[in-house]
């Protein structure tokens, strides 16, 4: 176990390669009443296209698999899984991603039990013809409840009109008629073809002791074996860098239009330093001017385009980023043509010392506000370990930007041909 | 809790400050709390301010000049909100503030508190009334928000449930107010009303981090007074409720693809009742957890919804089960629902259950003090309904709850209304 300590923070972490390549990080932190523990693979909804593990014929899954797979692995051939860990006074959980599955707990005691049981329960796959079609009907609700909700809508929307041929325009639970067609072999295979420890992370956090709990896992990894892996071969399509239409019209029972303006940010996979510097650089910038009193955010707040539910977001993944800023809004064209000019804009800004300076306190900050909660860091961390980047180190990382490096970027940061839009308009 | 450091509450000029000093946050968290009763005529006054006070004070009068100045506080976070707990009205407001330990600026702490104190007392005025410029644009934020309501159907059930479950308690008022009373309003008539709450609410600030309580209470001493309270001795409504003799059943529909079926209950016992640690118990056999009846039965057993839960109100004494269904689905699943809460009363249930249950629940609750609004919000309970029962001894209580407590609290429980917002199409015989 390797352990290091960040001073700036006050925090350690103790990191290790198991054999088997498993990446394993322990975080202790005694003052917590509780441990979280994640355990994820590096596979979501946009790898439907790949060579399976052992075969040399590429594939592609119906959409929703990666999602119906996170449902079913909670089934075991007697028991629930979730019952396990309710029996053990935790609450388990799971999510899936356009890039990331991930299966999680949190409990106060019978630590070392729930760590075994994420292990087990997700290294142990049991998928039946019968539970497969059961499991269909409660997918088919999820997915009605997300198509009943414009927030969602407008999310997909958006992405839909950035997008191209990218898999993330594809929802992540699929459809109801793509779910018709997923049998437990599509399940085994992506299973084993993902979930090799090759591909995964396991990171817990909380009130623990870390030399017991690094053998704890390393006894329970070693007692398991697993096929080789050589090498994983995801196909994604070729994305064209500008947005692949103008505008989209979503019609649905809404009292108020909704609008999401995106700008398509990347569409190929970033070396490690760029990819740092531009996945802080577009939440800054976000912040600096539609953080509620920066400069557009005003300008659209004093010209009564915008209200309460105004948001923006920024994602930055290997091989796609994005940013979205929206909301509800009376005057959905108005609002639209409004944005595109003051994002065009910002181009010619001239940022002061004490700008960037300001930019700089506000994102330490928000770092360490985020560091209150043991899930956020591990999964901040595990996101920033896939792209090989210390999330801990962010905050130096932070401190040494320099005025001409975010000049450089808003330079580069707009360009019209990468906006699209799209709207929620009322029935 | 261990490692937590002693809890103060202290009584300062014109309000409580608690003081809860832990290493857990990075942060510090700074919450005040304006309580009063919930009433018809201010409701949507009160639900306006919290919004008002955000656009800016004496020192930073525009959103701007504030944003700065908390940009300067390492991007300090302020938000405001108005909630209600049983027959109250609080309008929360809330500021959280890096610890100056992992900054470079050790005055952050004073900055803050010199600041939040004029967030709550000194806001922007103009002509000894609020800007009329920022109310008019807040009135139009907060008629939008009303009316946006509806487009989060397990929101707008859950609202339209309590309307019509309460429509002759002051409980119903929804707690964002009503749209027929914005035009009445004026920057004059709330800045009066705002005056009236910084003199008579009951306030309650909450500071929770890694702080030195000696110090935290000396800058809350030299920094912020209460003018002129005047206690209004707040009349709450006594807990009136309107029984009735038999199941109120509300359908309404709409132009949607998943059905909401939400059920209330009345629970007839509240935070301060001897049986309230039984209820709890009763809640997580019930419906709060994957391992409950409503989940097992509702979604794992007849795949019937993708959520079935439950929640209680602990002020009002109020259960609610909410679950999203295919609207031709409604009567199966409301029998599966109805019958489950039979079962309770029947005992049955196994004491590995309970003692299964117990456990969740605990680990829930220590889970809620490893974040600090969840600890402020644990605190504030006992203010709320006037009684001391901390979050230890509760848990304490919690652990010695038995199979017949839960079984005499299941037979408290009446079924009260059940509302389901369904699609348009015909099932309802299903």
């Amino acid at each position: 176990m390797d352990k290091t300590y960040y001073e700036h923070i006050d925090e350690t972490i103790y990191s290790e390669k198991l054999p088997n390549g498993l990446q394993v990080f322990l975080l202790p932190k005694q003052e917590m009443s509780k441990t979280f523990g994640i355990f994820c693979t590096n596979y979501g909804s946009i790898d439907h296209t790949f060579t399976p593990i052992g075969e040399t014929e590429q594939i592609t899954v119906p959409d929703g698999v990666a999602h119906f797979l996170e449902h079913k692995l909670f089934e075991k051939k007697d028991r629930d899984v979730f019952t396990d860990f309710s029996n053990q006074g935790a609450s388990a959980n799971a999510f899936t991603s356009f890039t990331k599955t991930a299966y999680l707990f949190s409990a106060t005691n019978n630590i070392e039990k729930n760590v075994k049981t994420l292990l087990d329960f997700v290294q142990d796959p049991y998928f039946s013809d019968e539970s497969v079609e059961k499991e269909k009907g409660i997918i088919a609700q999820e997915i009605k409840m997300y198509d009943d909700q414009p927030d969602w809508r407008s999310f997909m929307g958006t992405l839909q009109t950035m997008f191209k041929n990218h898999p993330i325009t594809i929802d992540i639970a699929g459809t109801v008629d793509s779910i018709h067609t997923i049998t437990k072999d599509h399940l085994y295979t992506c299973y084993h073809t993902f979930y090799h420890p090759e591909n995964m992370i396991l990171f817990i956090a909380g009130n623990f002791e870390p030399n017991q709990m690094s053998q704890l896992i390393r006894d329970n990894q070693t007692s398991k074996t697993f096929e080789p892996l050589n090498e994983l071969r995801t196909q994604y399509p070729k994305e064209p860098e500008h947005a692949y239409m103008d505008e989209k019209t979503i019609h649905m029972p809404v009292s108020i239009p909704k609008c999401t303006v995106g700008i398509k940010e990347s569409v190929k996979p970033l070396e490690k330093e760029e990819f740092l510097k531009k996945d802080l650089l577009q939440q800054m910038i976000l912040d600096h001017y539609f953080s509620k009193g920066g400069k557009l955010y005003q300008i659209l707040y004093e010209e009564n385009l915008i209200d309460n539910s105004f948001f923006y977001q920024t994602t930055l993944e290997k091989n796609f980023g994005y940013s979205l800023i929206g909301g509800n809004t009376n005057k959905p064209d108005e609002f639209i043509q409004r944005m595109k000019e003051l994002l065009m804009s910002v181009k010619d800004e001239q940022l002061t010392e004490a700008d960037v300076d300001r930019m700089k306190k506000r994102k330490i900050g928000q770092m360490l506000r985020s560091m209150n909660s043991l899930e956020y860091i591990a999964n901040n961390y595990i996101h920033y370990a896939i792209a090989d980047i210390d999330f801990f180190q962010v905050i130096p990382e932070i401190e040494s930007l320099t005025r001409e490096d975010i000049q450089h970027f808003i330079k580069n940061w707009i360009d019209e041909k990468r906006l699209s839009v799209c709207k929620i308009m009322p029935q | 809790m261990h490692q937590q450091k002693k809890v103060e509450k202290i009584d300062m000029n014109g309000y409580t400050l608690h003081l809860i000093p832990t290493k857990k946050f990075k942060t510090v968290h700074f919450v005040a709390k304006f309580k009063t009763a919930l009433q018809r005529e201010n409701i949507t006054t009160r639900a306006l301010i919290p919004y008002i006070l955000m656009q800016g004070s004496k020192n930073y009068p525009t959103r701007p000049a504030l944003e700065k100045k908390l940009d300067d506080l390492y991007g300090a976070v302020l938000t405001s909100d108005s909630s209600k707990k049983g027959n109250n009205h609080i309008i929360s407001i809330r500021f959280n503030v890096a610890n100056e330990k992992f900054t470079k600026n050790n005055s952050i702490f004073e900055e803050a508190i010199t600041l939040f104190n004029e967030m709550l007392f000194y806001p922007r005025t103009e002509e000894k009334q609020f800007s009329n410029e920022i109310v008019k644009r807040e009135l139009v934020t907060l008629k939008q928000k009303i009316e946006s309501i509806i487009d989060d159907k397990l929101s707008y059930a859950n609202m339209r449930l309590i309307e019509e479950m309460c429509s002759q308690e002051t409980y119903q008022l929804p707690v964002h107010g009503y749209v027929e009373d914005l035009e009445k309003i004026t920057a004059k008539s709330a800045y009066e009303y705002y005056q009236k709450i910084i003199k008579e609410d009951d306030l309650d600030i909450y500071v929770v981090g890694d702080i030195d309580s000696e110090e935290i209470e000396e800058l809350f001493a030299t920094k912020i007074h209460r003018k002129s309270v005047k206690r209004s001795l707040n009349k709450i409504e006594k807990n009136v409720q309107q029984e009735k003799e038999e199941v109120n059943e509300v359908i309404e529909k709409q132009d949607i693809q998943q059905a909401k079926l939400h059920i209330g209950y009345r629970t007839n016992c509240t935070y301060k009742d001897d049986l309230y640690p039984a209820l709890q118990v009763f809640n997580g056999l019930f419906g709060a957890f994957p391992s409950s009846k409503l989940f097992i039965n509702v979604r794992e057993k007849n795949s019937l919804a993708y959520y079935a839960a439950s929640r209680i109100e602990s002020h009002k004494g109020l259960l609610f089960v909410f679950s999203g269904i295919a609207p031709k689905d409604y009567k199966a699943a409301r029998d599966i629902i109805e019958h489950q809460l039979k079962a309770m009363q029947q005992g049955d249930f196994t004491e590995e259950e309970l003692e299964k249950t117990k456990n969740l629940i605990i680990n829930q609750l220590l889970e809620t003090l490893d974040n600090p609004q969840g600890i402020i919000e644990m605190l504030y309970q006992q203010t709320v309904a006037g009684t001391l029962l901390p979050p230890s001894q509760l848990i304490e209580r919690i652990k010695n709850v038995d199979k017949n407590d839960c079984i005499q609290i299941a037979n408290q429980i009446k079924e009260d209304t059940v509302y389901l917002l369904t699609d348009k199409g015909g099932h309802l015989d299903g």
